[in-house]
């Protein structure tokens, strides 16, 4: 039996659950809050099986209806794909247990069949071993997050969607013109045959620019932001939490694996350029966030600034520096899911996110508060938190690679951080008298937010079991020696 | 794990533990509250005792915890640990005992004893820490166990200290982890070990190092209140007067100069720091501190404003000991570092009480208090005694032992500083003191309370008492053996031993 359970397909089950589970949702909505909690379980058992597999065995490859490469449909899983997968479902469980108190009040029947969706988009994008399946998931992923944008309805919701669904098509398209160059060039869309054939040319230049404009855009990388923030504050609580922490992760994530395995070397002035970007989204973001008056709006600029610091290791390209930036990008899956849903609570509690109103909210919502603070704790990158473990491996690489520049951005971004979090944290230990509350919270929703939080606190902890998942089917390449 | 390596962690979670189930208990919940408390003060206390015990007869307690791949974890019972650790758990105890009596009443409390704990915690951990990596995570963990200390009262006021606060310290420490990093970098270890870890990097890095160097003292030197990052002590006194003891005496302050104890002995190592060329600027600095410090403190009228710049320039004595390479000054460095808690937090607790029972915040309000609060007034005296270095109290101990170490040292211009110090201290110390026993009452105290017979609530009254009792002991029995003067002997003998 144990043989048998080792040998599932867990990786094509993680993809087709969660579209079974919108189908049903959708056909029932009035059962979707159970079916879609059934649905999540199983989800996160058919990781929690890859994972296994993955750690027992070895990279897992998949041949979907048994056609293989290069004709059919191809599923990789290594350490890279398995910790993307891995944070989503934790992200997404901590979700589902949020959205049933937040859409207790206004059910919204569409919600779960779109975020069931988007979770099947999302790991099947982590999976994909071929550029054009990527395509496919993230055009599908783009879709369903644009519905889930539009679900808060009202005029400002709106514009915002087609704002977002406008952008969201147009990095597709990019991308997939990239994809048909490359094709054309090389008669091929698998990943790793791909990577053998590749040569540079024009084309391949051409094609490389075009992919990773597309992708930077959905990414949100300065100075290609603007239409993050007000799709990200815009949305119902539940779905600002899944946006910032997995959706512009998604496009993040097929870039890294195009640079790591099919771009040719000697992209060394494309590494410098997005390096100097992702700089300036640090101290933008920031300083954009520091002068936000409205809760939402800032942790929505703390995005940008934070997609920043993934776009530092392009330039130093050593795996140290790859293994923090997906560390850090898996700390603020967490804290940003958190801090989103601990700002929906307090919408949610007092009607309002001013920032300067947020009087005695530490009194009356202290699980609240907590989450937020420690999830801040980890978006400054304070220890012990995952952000700080992130943190402290950039700053090794950089210093290893003698370009101390980075080290200031790193250093300033977390001061910004600091200011924003605290800016935050200070009004809510005031005196003031008015009260706000219209109604309480829901148990389920102060303690999803506080357990995703926690979440981020124990990655600063426990850091070598992740590390060591990097390692499986080397992704980064080996650590130079020294 | 066996009882060498569990013992570190054990004194650890002695203090986390009560304190994050204090979170989670309901305010009226006070006998609960103050059971776990206590509990786990004097827990720590006893468990402290068996460690003090053990490191003298020679025993090895290290936890070690896998942090990061070769770096790890390391809780570790060095002399210097031992130190600091006694200092913190004793004066942690009678400060919780105050803090019980001061905050009787007043909301929040289960907020107040629950960051009370973790701020503890965080400073054994500082203490306890065996590498750079662990001294910076519970470093930074005290700033932020800190500021909900500092803003407890919720008022603008504390509001404004605790952002002051924060921008000092997280700026601080963002200085302290660049250093950290890029000594890693270079020595690939943050193992702390007399006489340092990167002596072989002198010749290659040598501008790296002195660079690395300021770094980290700049960090540590804010929390240390070095003249001119000192901005934030001052501000931070609009805290409740526990908060004061503990930020002056047992964690804060003390957490930044045993940092620098620790970056001049075990990550440098005196000798190479003196090759460096480091040395003699941090000890003109805190010369300077010392000096900039006592003069501020004249003139202020605001009694724990005074005692704040007071602190300012006594933590520096510390450091002006680490500075100075030679035997006896280390050991005046050292030992001030227990003696300045003691007498410190002596005169936050008298603050305190003044303020709570009579209402008086200012010197000028001080005539004839001795009169009516004689117990509390005779503690002041003699924490104020010992801070002049007046034998045979504690301060009378460091100050000699600084002295003469400066000579041997042949660095006779200290001497000048500290008698120029001493008479400061004296400037701002007596006036009170006479004011305090020797001028006439006015007929009516700011706000005056009253509890029957006693001067004062006795759980305020008992710690600067009990205090003020180990001032005395400090310097008196100096010589028995297990006495702060004694540990620091011990200690500076590793430190110089071939």
């Amino acid at each position: 039996m144990g043989t048998s359970v080792v040998n599932m397909p867990w990786g094509v089950m993680a993809i087709l659950l969660p579209l079974a589970g919108a189908l049903v949702c959708f056909l029932w909505p009035r059962r979707s809050v159970p079916l879609g909690l059934v649905t999540v379980i199983g989800v996160v058992t058919c990781v929690a099986g890859l994972g296994w597999q993955v750690v027992v065995l070895g990279t897992q490859r998949y041949a979907v209806g048994g056609w293989g490469a290069p004709l059919g449909i191809d599923l990789y899983a290594d350490g890279l794909s398995l910790l993307m997968l891995m944070v989503t479902a934790g992200v997404g469980l901590g979700i589902s247990v949020y959205s049933t108190g937040y859409f207790e009040r206004k059910p919204s029947a569409l919600f779960w069949p779109l975020w069931l969706f988007l979770w099947a988009a999302l790991n099947a994008l982590f999976l994909s071993a071929d550029i054009f399946n990527l395509y496919v998931t993230l055009e599908l992923l783009g879709l369903a997050a644009v519905a889930l944008v539009a679900l808060a309805g009202g005029a400002d919701a709106l514009t915002s969607a087609m704002r977002y669904l406008l952008v969201s098509l147009l990095g597709s398209l990019f991308y997939l013109l990239g994809v048909a160059l490359l094709y054309h060039s090389f008669g091929s869309v698998d990943m790793a045959i791909l990577a053998q054939r590749m040569e540079p040319s024009p084309a391949v230049w051409a094609a490389i620019g075009l992919i990773s404009a597309g992708l930077l855009l959905k990414t949100a990388l300065f100075p290609l932001h603007f239409w993050l923030p007000p799709a990200h504050a815009s949305a119902p609580a539940p779905v600002s939490a899944l946006l910032s922490a997995l959706v512009v992760k998604a496009s993040f994530y097929i870039l890294l694996r195009l640079w790591l395995e099919v771009f040719p070397p000697g992209n060394a002035a494309l590494g410098q350029l997005l390096g100097l970007l992702g700089a300036a989204a640090v101290l933008w973001g920031g300083i954009q966030a520091l002068c936000q008056t409205r809760l939402k709006l800032l942790i929505a600029y703390s995005t940008v600034a934070q997609l920043g610091y993934f776009f530092l290791a392009f330039p130093l390209g050593t795996a140290t520096a790859w293994k923090g930036t997906l560390y850090l990008l898996l700390s603020h899956a967490l804290a940003k899911a958190a801090m989103f849903m601990a700002a929906g609570n307090i919408m949610h509690f007092g009607g309002h996110d001013r920032i300067a109103d947020l009087d005695r909210v530490a009194h009356r919502l202290p699980l609240t508060v907590t989450a937020f603070a420690l999830a801040g704790i980890s978006i400054i990158g304070l220890p012990p938190s995952g952000g700080f473990i992130g943190k402290w491996l950039l700053l090794d690489a950089a210093l290893r690679a003698g370009q101390w520049w980075w080290v200031v951005i790193l250093i300033l971004g977390g001061l910004l951080a600091a200011a924003y979090v605290f800016k935050v944290i200070g009004y809510a230990f005031t005196q003031a008298g008015v009260l706000h509350e219209t109604r309480t919270v829901p148990i389920t929703m102060e303690w999803a937010a506080l357990a995703l939080a926690l979440g981020a606190i124990l990655l600063g902890l426990f850091a070598p079991w992740p590390l060591a998942l990097m390692e499986i089917g080397l992704p980064f390449g080996r650590e130079s020696a020294g | 794990m066996n009882w060498d390596a569990g013992l570190p962690l054990l004194i650890l979670s002695s203090s986390l533990l009560p304190g994050l189930v204090i979170f989670f208990l309901p305010e009226e919940r006070v006998a609960t509250r103050t059971t776990l408390n206590l509990g786990g003060a004097l827990l720590k206390l006893v468990l402290v005792g068996v460690m003090v015990w053990g490191v003298f007869h020679g025993h090895h307690y290290e936890t070690r915890l896998p942090l990061l791949p070769g770096l790890d974890l390391v809780l570790r019972a060095d002399a210097e640990a031992v130190l600091f650790v006694t200092l913190s758990s004793v004066l942690w105890l009678v400060t919780t005992i105050y803090a019980i009596g001061y905050l009787e009443g007043s909301p929040h409390r289960s907020r107040f004893f629950g960051f009370f704990s973790l701020c503890v915690t965080a400073t054994i951990g500082v203490a306890l820490a065996g590498n750079l990596i662990t001294f910076l995570l519970f470093y930074e963990l005290l700033t932020l166990a800190t500021y909900p200390l500092i803003v407890h009262r919720g008022t603008e006021v504390a509001r404004q200290a605790g952002r002051t606060y924060l921008t000092y310290t997280i700026a601080g420490g963002a200085l302290l982890l660049v250093g950290t990093v890029w000594i890693y970098s270079l020595a690939g270890s943050l193992e702390f070990t007399h006489r340092g870890f990167v002596a072989e990097l002198v010749d290659t890095h040598r501008a790296a190092l002195i660079v690395i160097f300021v770094l980290l003292i700049a960090g540590l030197g804010v929390k240390a209140a070095l003249v001119p990052l000192h901005g934030w002590l001052p501000q931070a006194m609009v805290a409740p007067a526990p908060v004061s003891a503990l930020l002056h005496a047992v964690a804060v302050v003390k957490a930044g100069a045993f940092g620098i104890v620790r970056v001049v002995d075990d990550v440098f190592g005196v000798e190479v720091a003196a090759n460096l060329g480091v040395t003699g600027p941090l000890a003109a600095v805190a010369a300077v501190t010392i000096i900039y410090g006592s003069l501020r403190a004249l003139f202020q009228d605001d009694l724990k404003r005074r005692l704040a710049f007071s602190t300012i320039s006594q933590v520096s004595y510390i450091i002006l000991g680490i500075a100075i390479a030679g035997p006896a000054v280390t050991i005046g460095g050292l030992v001030h570092l227990v003696h300045q808690g003691v007498m410190k937090i002596t005169l936050f607790f008298c603050a305190g009480n003044l303020a709570e029972t009579l209402g008086i915040h200012k010197i000028s309000e001080m005539n004839g208090v001795g009169r009516r609060m004689p117990w509390t007034m005779a503690a002041f005296t003699i924490g104020a005694l010992g801070m002049i270095g007046v034998p045979p109290l504690a301060g009378f101990i460091s100050k000699w032992y600084l002295g003469l170490g400066a000579l041997d040292a042949g660095q006779g211009w200290v001497v000048f500083v500290l008698a120029g110090s001493s008479l400061l201290n004296a400037g701002y110390f007596l006036p009170i003191l006479y004011a305090a026993w020797f001028k006439a009452p006015p007929d009516a105290w700011p706000a005056e309370r009253t509890w029957g017979r006693r001067e004062t609530f006795w759980l305020l009254l008992a710690p600067p008492v009990v205090t003020a009792l180990l001032t005395l002991a400090a310097g008196l029995l100096a010589s028995a053996p297990f006495s702060p003067l004694q540990w620091a002997r011990f200690i500076t003998a590793q430190e110089y031993m071939p």
